[in-house]
C-alpha cells in the first residue's frame, strides 16, 4: 500500500505600516480609510505621468525583517515591472523584485526561507449589483501600500508545522514593528502550494498547486488537509494549477491550469534607480534588530530563572516582555528586590494582565508593594482617616451595628482607599472596630 | 512688425520696456492662430483666457509670454490627449513639472499642440487629430512627434514651445521647419506629469526661435525633481551665461555623413559645410570613420540602433500604455491608433516568453556598446556634430502604410538618444526651391550642454540660416 | 511564429492574435494579416541585432548611473487628490468607487 505525504511550501504577503505608500507619499491606512478611493495619487492611481519614487523604511524594514529571519542582504538589488491586466492594478503592471530580492536563503526553525522581496499592493475589488448589472467597484485606497513578499522552500510536511511557522513569523514580524500583521485586516495574507508524493521518494514533485483567498490560521490548515487529500484521492489531480479556497463547503475550487499560465514579462523597473548597499549600512541595519523572540525567552529562562511556560507568556509580545523588565528596573531603583521578587512580579503580571496602557510600570509595582510591605503610619492619620469615612458612610456602620458583617469590610475598605493602601492593615481594622463602637456616643 | 514675430528673448526685453502690452502681443498671436490653425493643424486645443493669465504674470522672468505646449504634457484646466482618441476629453487632475515651472517663471501655455499620437512617430501624421502641416512648405510634413510645437514656432504661432524626445523627436522636427531645438541630458529635466513613451530614453526640451531662446527656456525646466527618481541633482547651471564664449580650441567630430545612405546627399554637403564653419571659428574638425564594429576613434554604425531602438522602446510602450483601460479616464483600448497598436504589440512580442532574452536583453546588450562607443569618443572630441535627419521634410503621406517609418527617420540620433546623450539642432540649409530646411545636430557629452549652446550659438551668429536673425 | 534559414521570425495572424490578446489590444482579422506583415517588415530590420559580437556585455537598462533614490516615509498631502478628483474623469462612478463590469478570473 502506498502511502503518500504533502509537500507544503508558503508564500506570505505582508503590509508595511508605513506612513505613506511604497512609491508615493498617499497615506498608508487602506483599512480604516472613511470613504474609498480617498488616498490616492498620480502615482497610486496610475494616472499618464506618475512616476514612482520608493520609501526608503520600507526598504529599510524588509532588510530588517530579512535580518530576522537569517538571510542573506543582496548588496545589489533592484525593481522590475510584473505586467498583466485586471482592474485593482491600475498601471497595468505591479512593480516589485524579480531577480535580484533584497534578502534570500534564510532559515525560520526547519524551514528554510527562499527570498524576501518588496513591492506594491493592488487596489481592491468588490463585487456588487448595481441597477441591475453585475459590476465589480474598485477602490485604489490600497493601491501602492508597501507589500513583502516572504516566499519558503516547499519544505513543510504537517499543517501543524506550518501553524507553528506561521506564528512564529508573524510573531516576529509584530516584534519588529514593521506590520500589525493581522490577518483579518488583511495585512497578512498567506498562500500555500500544495502537491503529494510517495513517502519514500526524495525527488520534489514537478509541479505544485496554489492556494488563495485564505485569511485565516485556521482556514490555512484547512485548506492545506482539504487540498492534501483531494490529490492524494486522484492522481489525475496532480498539475499546476492555482484553486481557491472555499470556507463554506471546505474544498478548494480550481481558478486556473498551468495551459493559461500567465506570461508578466519581467522587465527592470526604468523609471527607478537600482539598489546598492554597502556592506557597513547592511550591518548597521543588522545591529538595528531588537532581541528576537526566541532569544528573548531563552534570555529570560537563563536570567529571570522562570520556567517554560512562565517565559513563553511573557514574551508572547515585545511590548509585555519590556514592561515585565521595565518592572524589574523600577523594583531594583527603589530598593525592593527583597520584597518584590522577579517570581512575584512575573505572577502578577501574568494573572492580573494590566492594562498596559494606562498601568505604567511605577505605578503597577506600587500596586504590589502596597500588598506586600506594611507602610508605617502615625495613628492620628488613621483615626483621622476611619472618623471621616464613619461621617460619610453612616449608613454602613447602622448596617454593622444591625448585625451585617459586610459592612465592616466596606468600611475597612473605605479607610485602606483613604490611606492609599498605607498602613497595617491588622492595626486600622482593630482602631475600626473602636471607633464604630464608640461612634454616635 | 508683428509682435508675434519676435523672439522669446526680444518679447521679454520690450515687456519689460514697455514698448507694447501684453495685450498687444497676444492679439497678434491670436491673429496668427486664427489665420492659420484651420490650415495647418499646429493647435489641438488653444486657451481663450491665456491673455488673461498673462497679465498676472508681467512682472515674472518670462513676462508672461505665450509659449505652446506639446500635448503629451499633463497641464491643469486644457485637456491633455497625447493626440490619441484614447485620451480625448481626459482634464489632468495635475500638472507636470515642465508646466508648472514654466508657469511659476512667468509664461503663459497658449496651447496643446498636435504631435503624433503617444509620440509613437516622426511626422505628426499618426496623431488621431488629422496630420500637421509644415509651415515653410504646406505640402510637406513637419517631422515628429512633437511637430506641433515646432510648426507654432515655425509658424509664429507662440514666442517659444516645449517638446520631447525619445529618439529624434525634438530635433528632427525641428531641423523639418527651420527652428532651434534641444535634447537635455536624460535626468536633466523632469518626466513627471508627461505621457510616458520610452522611460529610459524621453526628454522634455526646448524649442524655440534661436539658440538663446533654447537656453533660456532650458534654465526655467531642468532641475532635479523629488517626483521623477530618474533626475540627477547635477546643479543648475545658468545656460544664458556662458554661450556667447565660442568655438575656440574645441575639438568637432563630423559623424554619420560617411554612410552609404548619405553620402553625396544634401545632408553630407551641409554637414562637411557646417564642419567648415567651425573650423574658421577657431575649432578643430574631422571627419570621424563610421565603423561596423566597435573600434577606436571610429563612430559604430547607427544601423544597430534602429534594430535596438525598435525593441526597448516598443517594449517600454507596451507596458507604459498598459494603464490605459479606460477605467479611471479615458477612452477604451479600442481607440488605440494603427501605429500604437502595432508598437504596443511588437513591444508586447519582445518582453514575451521566449523571446525577452533573445530580444530586449540583446538589444540592452548592444545598448552598452553605444555607451562605451560615446565614452570613448567624447574623451577624443569635446562635440559631434551631424544630421539628425537623413534629408528634407517628406511630403504628406510619406509616412502612412510604413510600420517603421519612424524608426528608420530617426536612425542618425537614435545611437545618442539611447546613451541618454544631449543634442540641439539648429537650421543649416535652406532650399530656395521647397523652402525647406535642414538641420545641424551637434551632441555633447553628458551634462555638457553648454559647449553645444555656445557651438549652436556661433554657427547661428555666423551663418545665415536663422530666419529670426537679420543679418 | 516561423524561423526560416534567415533566423528571421515569421508572423502569421494567429500569431498576432496571440499577442493581440496579451497585449489586450483589439484587432479584427483584417488588421491581423495587415498586422502580420507588419511585424514581418519590422522583425528584418530588427534581426540586424544579430550581427554584432555582445560576448561579455553587460545590458543597460539605466542611462543615469543613479544608485539609491528615495523618499522619506512622509504624506504629502499635496499630492494627494480628493475622492472627487481621483473620480472626475472616470466614465462610470458608484459611491465613490469605479465601475467595471463584473470580473470573474482572478489574474
Amino acid at each position: 500500500m502506498n502511502t503518500y505525504e504533502p509537500i507544503i511550501g508558503l508564500e506570505i504577503h505582508v503590509e508595511l505600516a508605513t506612513v505613506s505608500k511604497m512609491f508615493c507619499g498617499c497615506k498608508n491606512d487602506p483599512f480604516f480609510a472613511s470613504h474609498p478611493n480617498i488616498y490616492t495619487c498620480p502615482v497610486c492611481l496610475g494616472m499618464p505621468g506618475g512616476l514612482p519614487v520608493p520609501n526608503k523604511k520600507a526598504v529599510e524594514w524588509t532588510i530588517l525583517l530579512g535580518h530576522a529571519l537569517g538571510c542573506k542582504i543582496s548588496p545589489e538589488s533592484k525593481f522590475d515591472r510584473k505586467n498583466y491586466f485586471y482592474p485593482d492594478l491600475p498601471k497595468g503592471y505591479q512593480i516589485t523584485q524579480y531577480d535580484q530580492p533584497l534578502a534570500i536563503d534564510g532559515k525560520l526553525g526547519n524551514i528554510q526561507i527562499r527570498r524576501v522581496h518588496l513591492e506594491e499592493d493592488t487596489g481592491k475589488l468588490i463585487h456588487a449589483t448595481v441597477e441591475g448589472k453585475r459590476v465589480s467597484l474598485v477602490d485604489f485606497n490600497r493601491s501602492g501600500v508597501p507589500l513583502v513578499e516572504i516566499v519558503t522552500e516547499p519544505d513543510f510536511r504537517t499543517v501543524e508545522e506550518v501553524d507553528q511557522f506561521l506564528k512564529k513569523l508573524q510573531q516576529i514580524i509584530r516584534y519588529l514593528g514593521i506590520s500589525n500583521a493581522d490577518l483579518e485586516k488583511g495585512s497578512m495574507r498567506l498562500e500555500p502550494s500544495i502537491s503529494v508524493r510517495l513517502s519514500e521518494s526524495t525527488k520534489l514533485p514537478e509541479y505544485r498547486v496554489e492556494i488563495k483567498n485564505i485569511n485565516s490560521f485556521k482556514f490555512v490548515k484547512e485548506a492545506i488537509e482539504a487540498e492534501s487529500m483531494r490529490q492524494m484521492h486522484d492522481p489525475k489531480e496532480r498539475y499546476q494549477a492555482t484553486r481557491r479556497y472555499d470556507e463554506k463547503t471546505r474544498t478548494t475550487v480550481l481558478m486556473r491550469a498551468k495551459e493559461e499560465a500567465q506570461d508578466y514579462r519581467y522587465f527592470p523597473e526604468p523609471d527607478i534607480p537600482p539598489m546598492r548597499f554597502e556592506k557597513t549600512y547592511i550591518e548597521e541595519l543588522r545591529d538595528r534588530l531588537p532581541e528576537l523572540p526566541d532569544a528573548k525567552y531563552a534570555r529570560f529562562m537563563k536570567m529571570y530563572s522562570l520556567g517554560d511556560q512562565d517565559s513563553g507568556l511573557l514574551t508572547e509580545t515585545r511590548k509585555l516582555a519590556d514592561y515585565f523588565e521595565e518592572c524589574i528596573k523600577i523594583t531594583k531603583k527603589i530598593g525592593l528586590v527583597d520584597k518584590i521578587s522577579v517570581k512575584r512580579i512575573a505572577n502578577w503580571l501574568i494573572n492580573k494582565r494590566p492594562d498596559m496602557e494606562t498601568v505604567l510600570p511605577a505605578k503597577f509595582i506600587e500596586e504590589i508593594r502596597n500588598v506586600v510591605t506594611v507602610v508605617e503610619l502615625p495613628s492620628e492619620e488613621i483615626t483621622g482617616a476611619i472618623a471621616i469615612v464613619l461621617e460619610t458612610k453612616k449608613q454602613a456602620v447602622e448596617d454593622y451595628k444591625n448585625g451585617k458583617e459586610q459592612a465592616l469590610m466596606f468600611l475597612l475598605g473605605q479607610v485602606i482607599k483613604k490611606l492609599k493602601g498605607k498602613g497595617d492593615k491588622q492595626i486600622i481594622a482593630e482602631k475600626l472596630k473602636e471607633k464604630i463602637a464608640s461612634y454616635g456616643r | 512688425m508683428k509682435l508675434n514675430t519676435l523672439t522669446l528673448t526680444q518679447a521679454i526685453e520690450k515687456l519689460k520696456k514697455k514698448e507694447f502690452s501684453l495685450s498687444e502681443l497676444y492679439s497678434d498671436i491670436q491673429l496668427a492662430i486664427e489665420k492659420q490653425n484651420k490650415e495647418l493643424n499646429i493647435y489641438l486645443k488653444v486657451d481663450e483666457d491665456a491673455v488673461k493669465k498673462a497679465h498676472k504674470k508681467e512682472n515674472e522672468m518670462l513676462a508672461g509670454v505665450p509659449i505652446a505646449v506639446k500635448d503629451n504634457f499633463l497641464t491643469v484646466g486644457l485637456p491633455t490627449t497625447a493626440a490619441s482618441k484614447v485620451l480625448e476629453g481626459f482634464m489632468p487632475p495635475y500638472e507636470s513639472t515642465v508646466t508648472k515651472k514654466l508657469q511659476d517663471a512667468g509664461g503663459v501655455v497658449i496651447g496643446k499642440t498636435n504631435m503624433d499620437a503617444w509620440a509613437h512617430g516622426s511626422s505628426t501624421e499618426t496623431s488621431d487629430f488629422g496630420p500637421t502641416k509644415n509651415p515653410r512648405n504646406t505640402e510637406y510634413l513637419p517631422g515628429g512627434s512633437s511637430g506641433g510645437s515646432a510648426a507654432a514656432v515655425a509658424a509664429d504661432m507662440c514666442i517659444a514651445a516645449i517638446g520631447s524626445e525619445t529618439a529624434g523627436s525634438i530635433r528632427q522636427p525641428v531641423a523639418w521647419c527651420g527652428v532651434v531645438g534641444l535634447k537635455p541630458t536624460y535626468g536633466r529635466v523632469s518626466r513627471a506629469g508627461v505621457v510616458a513613451m520610452g522611460s529610459s530614453l524621453d526628454c522634455p526640451g526646448p524649442i524655440g526661435k534661436t539658440v538663446e531662446d533654447c537656453a533660456m527656456l532650458l534654465n526655467v525646466i531642468a532641475g532635479k525633481d523629488p517626483y521623477d527618481a530618474t533626475t540627477l541633482p547635477q546643479p543648475i547651471l545658468d545656460f544664458t551665461k556662458n554661450f556667447k564664449k565660442g568655438v575656440k580650441g574645441m575639438r568637432v567630430g563630423m559623424c554619420y555623413i560617411d554612410h552609404p545612405q548619405l553620402v553625396g546627399t544634401p545632408v553630407d554637403h551641409a554637414v562637411k559645410e557646417a564642419g567648415n564653419v567651425f573650423e574658421r571659428l577657431g575649432a578643430s574638425v574631422e571627419l570621424v570613420k563610421l565603423s561596423d564594429q566597435i573600434k577606436l576613434n571610429t563612430i559604430l554604425t547607427p544601423d544597430y540602433a534602429i534594430s535596438l531602438y525598435t525593441i526597448v522602446q516598443r517594449a517600454e510602450v507596451s507596458s507604459n500604455l498598459a494603464r490605459y483601460d479606460g477605467i479611471r479616464y479615458g477612452n477604451d483600448r479600442s481607440n488605440f491608433g494603427e501605429e500604437a497598436k502595432r508598437r504596443v504589440m511588437l513591444g508586447t512580442f519582445a518582453l514575451s516568453k521566449g523571446y525577452a532574452n533573445k530580444y530586449y536583453l540583446r538589444a540592452q546588450q548592444v545598448r552598452s556598446l553605444y555607451i562605451q562607443n560615446f565614452k570613448q569618443l567624447f574623451e577624443r572630441y569635446d562635440l559631434l556634430i551631424s544630421s539628425p535627419s537623413p534629408g528634407y521634410a517628406l511630403p504628406l503621406g510619406a509616412s502612412t502604410n510604413d510600420p517603421m517609418f519612424g524608426e528608420l527617420q530617426d536612425f542618425l540620433v537614435e545611437p545618442s538618444s539611447l546613451a541618454g546623450l544631449p543634442g540641439i539642432s539648429v537650421p543649416c540649409f535652406r532650399d530656395p526651391s521647397t523652402n525647406l530646411y535642414l538641420g545641424l545636430n551637434i551632441m555633447a557629452n553628458y551634462w555638457q550642454e553648454e559647449k553645444m549652446l555656445a557651438a549652436a550659438y556661433a554657427f547661428e551668429q555666423s551663418t545665415q540660416w536663422n530666419s529670426w536673425i537679420k543679418k | 511564429m516561423k524561423t526560416t534559414k534567415k533566423s528571421t521570425i515569421t508572423f502569421s495572424p494567429q500569431d498576432v492574435k496571440k499577442i493581440a490578446t496579451l497585449a489586450k489590444i483589439p484587432v479584427t482579422s483584417a488588421e491581423e494579416k495587415e498586422l502580420a506583415h507588419g511585424f514581418n517588415t519590422t522583425m528584418e530590420v530588427v534581426d540586424k541585432l544579430f550581427n554584432v559580437d555582445v560576448a561579455h556585455v553587460e545590458p543597460t537598462s539605466q542611462v543615469t548611473g543613479l544608485i539609491n533614490v528615495f523618499r522619506e516615509d512622509e504624506v504629502d498631502a499635496t499630492r494627494q487628490f480628493s475622492q472627487e478628483q481621483a473620480l472626475a474623469n472616470a466614465k462610470q462612478i458608484y459611491n465613490g468607487f469605479f465601475v467595471v463590469p463584473q470580473i470573474i478570473d482572478q489574474p
